[in-house]
């Protein structure tokens, strides 16, 4: 496998979060395995097309594939959204970090305008 | 000491997140509303990650655009503003997934020296919500390991 920066995998697995249909994927597969065609058939896509939102994920280390006979099965990869926290958790995370940076930034404004006055 | 990010899911398509923050309501607002001080909390320093443009055109009817630099190509997240109620709420569309985006309210409430403000994300279905939130999992955890990737970085 090639062997990627770890922020060049982060951005993979950020560009592979924006599709909403890579995102229904990745749902499904967290409820069990699937095959491409089994994939294509549920997203109502063609065969095509759903193997290349299999290979974008399969980049980002998000899903992982194996061919069995002429069978290509699709199951969560190694970069697993879940391992630790519930996605609300995550979310809280971001939202976290989000407001932190917020709260220095808004010190910044209120200084600002007291030297202002 | 930090004030509390809380974050509920009220109900199948409903998001819910509250954060009180120590400054009067126009400047928290102001923080929301002006491209040059949302591109600075945004995006947090410490994710590393890289804002290309930040565009807002904060009225009724206006529009905004957020644009990452990601591989293969930027990833971009804009919808446009349904009201603008300076200092008290703002409502927006989130068009980045087409029609499963959500509709994101924030509104602030000032109380003596502080704001709480309350956002409400509305999802089309509970099914947009439960794939939407794949992106919150990517993004947070996106933060989560940068943050584990600074030490490193840095020594």
């Amino acid at each position: 496998m090639v062997q990627f920066s770890r922020a060049a995998q982060l951005d993979a697995a950020f560009a592979a979060l924006a599709d909403a249909t890579r995102r229904g994927v990745l749902e499904q597969l967290g409820r069990g395995d699937a095959s491409i065609t089994e994939l294509a058939e549920r997203f109502d896509m063609t065969l095509t097309g759903m193997k290349k939102h299999v290979g974008v994920l399969e980049d980002a280390g998000l899903v992982a594939t194996a061919k069995v006979g002429r069978v290509r099965t699709c199951r969560l990869g190694p970069r697993q959204l879940d391992e630790v926290t519930s996605w609300i958790d995550r979310y809280r995370r971001l939202w976290s970090a989000r407001f932190d940076e917020l709260d220095q930034v808004i010190e910044d404004m209120k200084q600002k305008e007291r030297a202002q006055r | 000491m930090k004030n509390e990010t809380k974050v509920e899911r009220k109900s199948p398509r409903e998001v819910v997140i509250t954060r009180t923050f120590n400054a009067p309501a126009r400047i928290v607002f102001e923080a929301w509303t002006k491209a040059d001080v949302m591109r600075r909390w945004w995006v947090p320093a410490s994710s590393g990650l890289t804002l290309l443009s930040c565009e807002m055109d904060v009225r009724t009817g206006g529009g905004y655009r957020f644009v990452f630099a990601a591989e293969p190509e930027p990833m971009a997240f804009f919808g446009r503003y349904l009201e603008v109620v300076p200092c008290s709420r703002l409502v927006w569309t989130n068009d980045e997934s087409g029609d499963a985006g959500q509709r994101s309210t924030l509104t602030l409430e000032e109380h003596g020296d502080t704001t709480r403000i309350v956002l409400h994300e509305l999802y089309p279905s509970a099914d947009a919500l439960e794939a939407g939130k794949g992106a919150y999992d990517g993004m947070a955890e996106t933060f989560a390991q940068l943050d584990a990737l600074l030490p490193a970085s840095a020594a």
